[in-house]
């Protein structure tokens, strides 16, 4: 592990109780990390894992029938899986922070703004009540809220979306945490939201060097805010890559699909393209490859075999049989496609 | 290589709705249980006079207030008679009475309701006020006013069972109606010309059975339960018929010396109740959409 | 809030209008003559006449409403016609022990109803979700007048811990107040449980979790006190019922409060004491339903802060 090394997920595995005997796996072979500073992306369809993988890494599964059955999640040297709830809730908040898709249900209506994030605050620190109130303050200040006091003696429900957002990302910045994992942050806020939200993130990085993985369906996103990029599909790591590399020059056919289905301006095309077939269901997965039934390169073996994730330069991966050397061939760019 | 192809899953086959509600309920240990007690309950009910050991009515002096015994499995009563004989013809009575007035009451409500949500306006506001006046007044209250008015009796109780559950179907069936109103169905029904009381008896009330089949449940074991207390106080059938809640009451008279003329007759009322509630739970659980 | 506030009153009114009209008409829907049921066979025709005079069945029957709701205006409910006191003066003294009934019954059935459906609901698919709700469900399916009759037949008779009947010593509420506090335990059981199942599965409970809070207080704090605001709205709504249910309560133990009013007046056809029984009954569960309406809108902070 690297100086710089901040979090890495090995071989992580978490399975879902489907009836009372079987149980599926909802993400497997899940290996990533993420360096101080950094912004990562972690990219795929709704139904992919990518949540999973957060709660997983987080241990928040409590409220699923989810089991983390295989792997480890290192982070500044412990495993956390092996850490005892009482030490997993230390770090929850204090060191690693998590803010979730739908702020608006996510805090709690019936308390007033300042005690919840006083709360967050008291958890890990020995404030006074009046010294938590002023570092809430100026959370919220510092998270561009204009008017923290008024804010803070707000209920949720009077707040906006985008308000809403901001208040728990001071929420989970209180502490200052190393790492913030930020699941679909913008996904439910209008688009102009979006950028202050996605700026904000930026800025608490510039700061306070504090490292994200931003997870999220919207490409648009990650090539705004995240220098690398994991691209998950039906709960697998597909591909990795630094985020210019992914957009020009994606090697899995599924990134190159999704890439070529961005709409650009000036393109003279007369339609869009799109990667045909849906995501499987989780209980009927295909063998082999789980995207080759959708894959125009599709080969035999890749309905026989999963292909693992290799590194095909010093900065990409590829779990794809047409980038292991025997089967290299060259593949269309995702540019010029007639 | 391959050109692409689509996705070649296996489809799952749509399973038959009423199967699927089949299975979903027999994985229910409990609620299957309740319904096999509620399957002798009618058993006892048609089949009462038939099995009973006694004669429900045979006095017998040389045995008042009998303990439970061999010949006499649940005892004898002040009168010498056998009580699980009595019991057994009065289930008739009981579950009569409850079946009847949830019935009568399920009916004129559901009809009511299901009006009220469709066409809404007046009728609406008529059935609506109507049932917050039925509301005002706790059931037990609601009933026994009822029944002073009109005199006691079983079927004046299933008169008065059956109004106050009038409104709880008003209720219920006009929020599904009210919810099933707006589907696109509907729409497509009527944009094809079909008349509203087509609409709303072929359409739209096959989709509100659910509520209601869950609420039918639950009211049969509260009117179980106000047609005992109602007979208990005086207000149901006469002393001398067998019904359970007439049983109690008077076994009340000799609880030091023979308790056991009131432990049966409740117990029996209990275990009714119970495997109504139980089924109704039971049934909800399975029509549940949101439970797998 | 205000709007709210004034909305749900005066929409009352009307109801109890209509209600008190109701109760009004009662005597005159019973069959038969109502002097004549309540002075009995015996009554000679003068005897009849001077009821008849004296409850004013002789004006016409605007009247007597009109009459009839002034005298409730100032208070006046009657003259009980087997007692010849006032009514008022009866019902007074009957309500102390209804009342006291009905609050060690709220009191005990609220707490335990409570404790069962949230550790039930914290537990979910356990064994004391089981049992729990496998007591909730018996509560609500156990006649209370039997349940009472079993209970004193083991703990009174039997055992002699408590007696049979009336009010006479402290004693004596325990076997009333179990009795009648069932339902409104098992009712509350079920519900708590529900309503906290569903607030534990809400974002905040992930929230709060996700800063590190205790299970605890997640539980306590965040999804508890959601389940509050539901929870107090069904509590209110049980009260009501409750002082009805006393009904059969003070039958079965011989206790003088309302409820046995209630029953022996219909028996001796003292109408008027019925008229004002009903009338009370019913008001006051109107009432506390309009209170516990406006209360819900003070806890729930999205009414109370429109």
């Amino acid at each position: 592990m690297s100086e710089n090394n901040l979090l890495k997920v090995e071989n992580l595995r978490t399975e879902f109780k489907i009836s009372r005997k079987k149980s599926v796996a909802a993400v497997s072979d899940i290996t990533f990390e993420i360096n101080k500073g950094e912004i990562v992306g972690l990219v795929g369809e709704s139904g992919c894992g990518k949540s999973v993988t957060s709660l997983s890494i987080i241990r928040l599964l409590n409220d699923t029938s989810g089991e983390i059955t295989h792997g480890s999640v290192w982070f500044k040297g412990s495993n956390l899986l092996k850490l005892s709830d009482e030490e997993m809730r230390q770090i929850r908040g204090k060191e690693i922070a998590m803010i979730f898709q739908e702020p608006m249900t996510s805090l709690n209506p019936v308390l007033r703004i300042d005690n919840q994030l006083i709360e967050a605050i008291q958890l890990h620190t020995e404030y006074t009540k009046q010294e938590a109130r002023e570092h809430a303050l100026e959370t919220l200040r510092s998270v561009g809220i204009p008017d923290p006091e008024r804010v803070s003696r707000c209920y949720p429900h009077q707040l906006s979306g985008g308000m809403s957002q901001r208040v728990m990302i001071a929420m989970a910045m209180s502490c200052y945490p190393d790492l913030l994992i930020a699941d679909e942050p913008t996904t439910a806020l209008d688009v102009t939201i979006q950028a202050q939200i996605l700026d904000l993130m930026q800025g608490i990085r510039n700061t306070r060097g504090t490292s994200i993985l931003l997870i999220t369906h919207d490409l648009g996103i990650v090539a705004e805010t995240c220098s690398r990029v994991y691209v998950m599909y039906a709960g697998r790591i597909i591909e990795e890559a630094p985020v210019d590399i992914l957009f020009s020059d994606p090697s899995h056919p599924y990134t190159q699909g999704l890439i070529a289905s961005i709409p650009k301006l000036g393109l003279e095309a007369e339609s869009l393209p799109f990667i045909p077939g849906s995501v499987p269901d989780i209980t009927m997965m295909p063998g082999g490859c789980r995207f080759h039934p959708r894959c125009r390169y599709a080969m035999e073996i890749c309905s026989q075999k999963e292909p693992e994730l290799i590194s095909i330069n010093e900065s990409q991966k590829c779990r794809c049989w047409l980038k292991t050397s025997e089967y290299s061939i060259k593949t269309e760019n995702g540019e010029s496609r007639k | 290589m391959q050109t692409s192809t689509f996705i070649d899953q296996p489809i799952k086959k749509a399973e038959n709705r009423t199967k699927y509600y089949f299975r979903k309920f027999f994985q229910r240990k409990t609620a299957v249980i309740a319904a096999v007690i509620i399957l002798i309950f009618l058993f006892f009910a048609i089949f009462g006079p038939q099995i009973a050991p006694f004669d429900p009515s045979l006095p017998d002096y040389d045995n008042l207030y009998g303990a439970p015994d061999a010949v006499h499995w649940f005892g004898t009563d002040e009168f010498g008679r056998d009580v699980l004989s009595r019991l057994l013809v009065g289930t008739r009575n009981s579950l009569g009475v409850s079946l009847a007035s949830v019935l009568i009451g399920a009916a004129i409500g559901t009809f009511l309701g299901v009006l009220a949500g469709y066409y809404g306006g007046i009728i609406d506001s008529v059935v609506m006020r109507g049932s917050d006046i039925l509301f005002a007044m706790p059931d037990i209250l609601l009933a026994i006013a009822i029944v002073a008015i009109i005199g006691p009796g079983i079927i004046n109780v299933v008169i008065a069972v059956a109004v106050f559950t009038i409104p709880s179907f008003a209720r219920i069936m006009r929020s599904a109606t009210l919810s099933v109103k707006s589907s696109l169905y509907v729409e497509a029904a009527r944009s094809i010309g079909c008349k509203n009381s087509r609409i709303l008896w072929v359409h739209i009330f096959p989709s509100t059975i659910q509520s209601m089949i869950v609420n039918f449940t639950m009211r049969i074991g509260t009117a179980i339960l106000a047609a005992a207390s109602l007979s208990f106080l005086g207000y149901g059938a006469k002393v001398d018929e067998p019904d359970w809640g007439a049983m109690l009451s008077s076994g009340r008279n000799y609880l030091d010396i023979a308790p056991h003329l009131v432990y049966f007759p409740g117990l029996l009322i209990f275990i009714a109740v119970l495997a109504f509630n139980l089924l109704g739970d039971g049934l909800r659980d399975t029509l549940d959409p949101k439970l797998k | 809030m205000g709007r709210y506030f004034v909305k749900r009153v005066l929409g009352t009114i009307p109801l109890l209008l209509v209600i008190s009209f109701l109760i009004f008409m009662f005597i005159h829907l019973i069959p038969g003559d109502p002097v004549r049921n309540m002075a009995g066979r015996e009554a000679t025709t003068e005897e009849l006449e001077n009821l008849r005079e004296s409850m004013g069945f002789n004006k016409p029957l605007y009247q007597q409403y009109f009459s009839y709701l002034n005298d409730l205006f100032h208070g006046d409910l009657g003259i009980s016609y087997k007692t010849k006191l006032p009514v008022s003066e009866m019902m007074i003294g009957r309500l102390k022990p209804t009342l006291k009934l009905t609050f060690f019954a709220m009191l005990w059935s609220t707490i335990v109803g409570i404790a069962i459906g949230v550790l039930s609901a914290i537990n979910r698919g356990k064994l004391i979700d089981y049992l729990g709700m496998l007591i909730a469900i018996s509560g609500i399916s156990i006649p209370g007048f039997w349940l009472g009759l079993v209970m004193i037949q083991i703990f009174s008779v039997k055992l002699g811990w408590v007696p049979t009947g009336g009010l006479d010593t402290w004693k004596s509420y325990f076997l009333p107040s179990i009795t009648l506090g069932c339902g409104i335990m098992a009712i509350l059981a079920r519900f708590s449980r529900s309503s906290m199942l569903d607030s534990l599965g809400e974002d905040y409970v992930r929230t709060a979790r996700a800063k590190g809070q205790r299970e605890r207080l997640v539980i306590l704090r965040h999804a508890f006190r959601n389940s509050l605001v539901q929870v107090v709205t069904v509590i209110g709504l049980q009260i009501g019922g409750l002082l009805a249910g006393s009904v059969l309560i003070e039958t079965v133990f011989t206790i003088p409060g309302l409820g046995r009013l209630l029953v022996d007046s219909l028996a001796f056809r003292d109408y008027k004491v019925v008229q004002a029984l009903l009338l009370f009954f019913s008001f006051e569960y109107i009432l506390i339903n309009l209170i516990v309406d406006l209360l819900y809108g003070v806890l729930n902070p999205r009414i109370r802060l429109k």
